[in-house]
């Protein structure tokens, strides 16, 4: 007999149900799997009802985010070997609302992204005959570790305060705003500090730190908010001297 | 035609889980923080502890020898003892927590983590070794 593993996995079926139940799968134990690989095993060969979002399989395109032992992570980067021993538990992605079994509705990410312009803005356009814009390694750097993120949500899932407070614009958002004000070529800072300094913005954030430890990419989304906190505050003193202006 | 709105492929019926209170006892990091966030009391507490004592200073040298004499009840010394683990604590918690907050950059480069954390566990002791010897040679 080969060795095999159980997964206890969260089943939603809103035409049947109410409320989440648990179901139990018994899979293949392989070494190199993943336990997006035993979901899909589950899928393939024991129960094709089974619902959950994945594409790349490789920590590229932020999709298959779920609830493993009660943390959040890639499904795809959690090998089942180094699970603790007993039925590994997936659960959908926490503080979303869940549309069916592990699949969460992420509409609420989305148009608070939007709010705070994830794009380069500018005041006026260079003219294409002046060429691109340059951008120094440095200047690169400034930003480039918040560029990482893939929109996974894992800090999302992992932020209490979002939880709790769920009008709160949340990590990878204001992350996201970050990486576009630390870019040389943008221009938009002004307008996206409006938006992260209203209640729902930057100060909600009390600094749990859990967003961090989340990330599969490293882009310290508690870092770019907290450094975020330090610019609006210093802006905020610049506005108060008399020569500071607004 | 009253029937309630039921599961349509077109009108999902989410599933919503309510944040339980005590949800800060799931995660041993979420307990750290919900401490750290308590040590703000005992902040406060020394902060008008510091506020009573220049009031009796102000109020002359029989009040502040009344102020002396009500720090030293078991009650305040046992008060300030638990008010001094917190504040500890608050302060390790915040300087361990500076350098993600702090980038500095020094040539292009950022600085390290543990120099930012270093400087400032530095000045805490410089400014605790200078509190001490005022306090030691009054």
């Amino acid at each position: 007999m080969p060795p095999t593993v159980s997964l206890a996995v969260a089943r939603y079926r809103p035409e049947e149900e109410s409320e989440p139940s648990v179901q139990t799968y018994e899979v293949p134990f392989r070494k190199d799997w993943v336990v997006l690989d035993a979901l899909n095993y589950i899928k393939d060969k024991l129960d094709g009802s089974l619902s959950f979002r994945w594409s790349c399989r490789m920590g590229v395109c932020g999709s298959c985010g779920m609830t493993v032992n009660g943390q959040p992570r890639l499904t795809c980067a959690s090998f089942l070997s180094a699970e603790p021993p007993g039925p590994i538990r997936v659960e959908p992605l926490r503080y979303f609302p869940v549309v069916r079994d592990l699949v969460v509705d992420i509409t609420d990410f989305l148009t608070k992204l939007k709010k705070v312009k994830p794009w380069i803005v500018r005041q006026e356009e260079k003219p294409l005959a002046e060429g691109e814009y340059l951008q120094t390694p440095d200047q690169l750097d400034a930003y480039k570790q918040f560029s990482m993120c893939i929109n996974c949500l894992l800090c999302y899932s992992a932020c209490p305060i979002y939880g709790l407070e769920p009008t709160f614009i949340g990590p990878a958002a204001i992350a996201l705003a970050q990486r576009y004000n630390q870019d040389s070529r943008d221009e938009g800072s002004a307008q996206r500090l409006e938006i992260l300094s209203h209640h729902d913005g930057m100060w909600q954030c009390t600094f749990v730190g859990e967003c961090t430890k989340a990330c599969p990419k490293h882009v310290d989304p508690a870092g770019a908010i907290q450094q975020y906190k330090l610019t609006s505050a210093t802006h905020w003193f610049k506005t108060l001297l008399p020569w500071g202006g607004r | 035609m009253s029937a309630p709105a039921g599961y349509t492929p077109y009108h999902p019926r989410w599933y919503r889980r309510r944040v339980s209170v005590w949800w800060w006892l799931e995660s041993r990091s979420y307990a750290g923080f919900v401490l750290r966030e308590l040590t703000s009391i005992f902040v406060a507490f020394f902060a008008l502890v510091l506020l009573w004592q220049v009031r009796s200073l102000a109020q002359g040298p029989e009040a502040y020898s009344r102020f002396l004499a009500r720090l030293q009840t078991p009650l305040f010394l046992a008060l300030n003892g638990v008010a001094l683990l917190f504040l500890l604590f608050h302060s390790v918690t915040w300087f361990n927590l500076a350098p993600t907050a702090m980038v500095v950059r020094l040539r292009g480069k950022r600085v390290p983590d543990l120099v930012i954390a270093g400087a400032n566990y530095a000045a805490w002791v410089v400014l605790s070794a200078a509190v001490a010897a005022i306090l030691l040679r009054g």
